[in-house]
């Protein structure tokens, strides 16, 4: 690329794009003003993200509204089950179904991901076996959500005969978010400085000592704020359930062992359908999974806020 | 591997030896956690495989191996779906009564139609976010705007292809289309375009400015020394510097819109039409793979497995995508110190 942007005198207006490349003897001024253009060009390109964001955020509150404007009752939604009618049809065994998830992915991925990080960051030798390890878990967390769902329905649905239940949902969604919490809780333990590790070594406790009395409690404000936004990822999934199958319309509060749906799937199942009213009622289901969303999102941040120490 | 000293005087040497027992102990069972991973990749490949054996044949892999060791002969078991149809056949219509046709084309080039369509959409907003939140923004405004970016990541799948569904086409592609005098329907290949763009919009800003905000000052100062504006030494100098991050960042968006499933699915529709006009209604690997939940399929038949056929075309094209993102990372990669 040419660097002739500065000289002087000579000004040619003749081309009129912002690309100075043809130009020769570009004048400072014609530079100021590409500057300004560029400038403005990237802050717009910024600034979509914003505008996106809030209007898909109005898009909802609308549509939610509207739902309420129309005699949808937000009592009835929030406790009731599904109904076809769609003036009595309720979210609770969705919102059940997807706190019972959350309880079960939590129970499956959390030790299995923080032990997983306890080894590799403070026992595993630095060999090549250590860093095929770690290149798979970057190539588990770029396999698509759906996949995740076929594995548990050959696996747990089929293979095992669980059938589609709760159990099956959540270990397919706690398969799916373990690289997240690994790679959060890897982080969460880099960030302990190894005088600490060195000194509780040095007064002769051995290495699990020294990670249960020393490491685990100066990470753990950060592998729980990880945990949380993996959690949080984990609750927004919906084609990983779809995959292992949910039931479509949920009639009943789903238990561990009990065919299920969530939140997400409810939703899928009401935006799917043509009828606007089917939308309205996609649009409530929504704000209450941001509202639940909000919620974890506002206690990572304040995990991380209040415990989290950087040395 | 902690190298005990001589325990003091009041750690007996029992006491001294359990504690070595426990961390070997606990040493094993937090390997046995790590495989667990390891494991997982192994029974993504083998469950995909072993029931895309079945959509081809009538025997699922390992019960053809096993049937072969018992019998201790050599045999193929009867064709069900040929690699040939599956891999040239321009129809998929898995579900059709007289005449079921399994050829993956349309599935592969909606999925590359979206996939390409989201590339133009955040390939250059995501890289000018970066190089704005890198190079221009000051602290204020990058206090908000990388929150924001965040937030955008964070909303679920769902939540855009109700946006999509309620927003983009009727407000965005519908009028769009009108333009040309095309009318739109409840979907299209260019609905799911712009969703999945705007989707991974966050993962390229963020990867892009991180590998932009590696690069050292004195590159930057050093353009500067020679006249060069700031439009200048972003273009010329911040951008080819930290050009394997943004390539990754690139790879990465594309591996996940190759694999994003709902909100293709709520924007782009569900029929297999084998098209390249954007505003047509198309269906993406991933959305027939969730679509075909909505029909009751018994365990083991063709319908049913190819599920998994599908799958595994999915995950390769994935896996593909990742390992390129990986050598690109090692190969392009400019260490600063």
């Amino acid at each position: 690329m040419s660097t002739d942007v500065d000289s002087e005198g000579e000004f040619e207006t003749s081309s009129g794009g912002f690309d100075t490349d043809s130009l020769t003897g570009v004048g400072l001024e014609w530079t100021h003003r590409t500057e300004s253009l560029f400038h403005a060009v990237l802050f717009g390109a910024s600034v979509l993200g914003v505008v996106v964001l809030a209007v898909l955020i109005v898009d909802v509150i609308l549509d939610a509204l509207t739902g309420l404007a129309i005699g949808l009752d937000p009592v009835t939604f929030l406790t009731q089950h599904y109904s076809n009618d769609s003036s009595q049809a309720g979210f609770l065994g969705a919102i059940v179904g997807s706190v019972l998830l959350l309880f079960f992915t939590f129970l499956f991925s959390f030790f299995l991901g923080v032990g997983t990080a306890v080894y590799l960051e403070e026992y595993a030798p630095n060999t090549r076996v250590t860093r095929l390890i770690e290149a798979n878990l970057t190539n588990l967390a770029g396999v698509p959500s759906v996949v995740y769902g076929l594995l548990a329905l050959g696996v747990f649905v089929n293979g095992l005969r669980m059938g589609p239940i709760l159990l099956a949902g959540s270990i397919a969604l706690a398969l799916l978010v373990v690289p997240i919490v690994i790679v959060a809780s890897q982080e969460a333990l880099r960030s302990v400085p190894d005088g600490m590790r060195n000194g509780s070594l040095a007064t002769g406790a051995t290495r699990w000592q020294t990670v249960r009395g020393v490491v685990l409690p100066s990470a753990m404000p950060g592998i729980v704020t990880g945990t949380i936004l993996a959690l949080a990822r984990a609750i927004g999934e919906t084609a990983p359930l779809l995959m292992v199958g949910t039931v479509w319309g949920l009639r009943h509060t789903p238990g561990p062992f009990d065919r299920f749906g969530a939140m997400t799937t409810q939703i899928y199942q009401w935006a799917f359908l043509p009828e606007t009213e089917l939308n309205f009622l996609a649009a409530m289901g929504i704000a209450v999974l941001l509202a639940i969303l909000l919620g974890m999102y506002g206690v990572a941040f304040l995990v991380r806020n209040k415990y989290e120490r950087s040395y | 591997m902690s190298t005990d000293t001589s325990p003091d005087p009041g750690i007996t040497a029992e006491v001294a030896d359990a504690d070595r027992r426990r961390n070997r102990r606990v040493r094993r069972l937090l390997f046995g956690c790590t495989s667990i991973t390891v494991l997982t990749t192994i029974a993504i490949f083998a469950v995909l495989f072993d029931n895309a054996f079945q959509f081809f044949t009538d025997e699922r892999f390992h019960q053809w191996l096993i049937g072969m060791a018992a019998d201790l002969t050599l045999y193929f078991p009867e064709q069900r779906v040929g690699l040939l149809e599956f891999f040239t056949d321009t129809e998929w219509r898995p579900s059709h009564a007289d005449d079921p046709r399994f050829g993956i084309i349309p599935l592969a080039a909606g999925t590359l139609l979206v996939t390409i369509g989201a590339a133009f959409v955040s390939i250059p907003i995501g890289t000018a976010t970066a190089l704005y939140l890198s190079e221009y923004a000051t602290p204020g405004t990058r206090k908000y705007l990388k929150p924001t970016l965040e937030v955008l990541a964070g909303i679920p799948t769902i939540v855009y292809g109700f946006f999509a569904l309620t927003f983009i086409t009727p407000v965005i592609v519908g009028p769009l289309g009108a333009l040309f005098g095309i009318s739109v329907g409840r979907f299209s290949a260019l609905s799911g375009s712009i969703v999945v763009g705007i989707m991974t919009i966050p993962m390229v800003a963020s990867i892009s400015e991180d590998a932009m905000s590696s690069v050292p000052d004195e590159l930057r100062n050093g353009a500067y020394a020679l006249g060069a504006s700031k439009y200048r030494v972003s273009l010329s100098v911040v951008l080819p510097a930290s050009i394997s991050g943004v390539m990754a960042s690139y790879i990465l968006a594309v591996s996940r819109a190759i694999g994003e499933t709902m909100a293709v699915l709520l924007a782009a529709g569900y029929s297999a039409n084998l098209t390249g006009n954007p505003f047509d209604e198309i269906m993406t690997m991933t959305a027939y793979m969730v679509d075909a939940t909505r029909s009751t399929m018994t365990v083991g038949s063709v319908e049913f497995q190819s599920l998994f056929a599908v799958g595994l075309a999915l995950f390769c094209m994935t896996l593909t995508a990742n390992l390129v993102n990986d050598y690109v990372k090692r190969r392009y990669r400019e260490v600063y110190r």
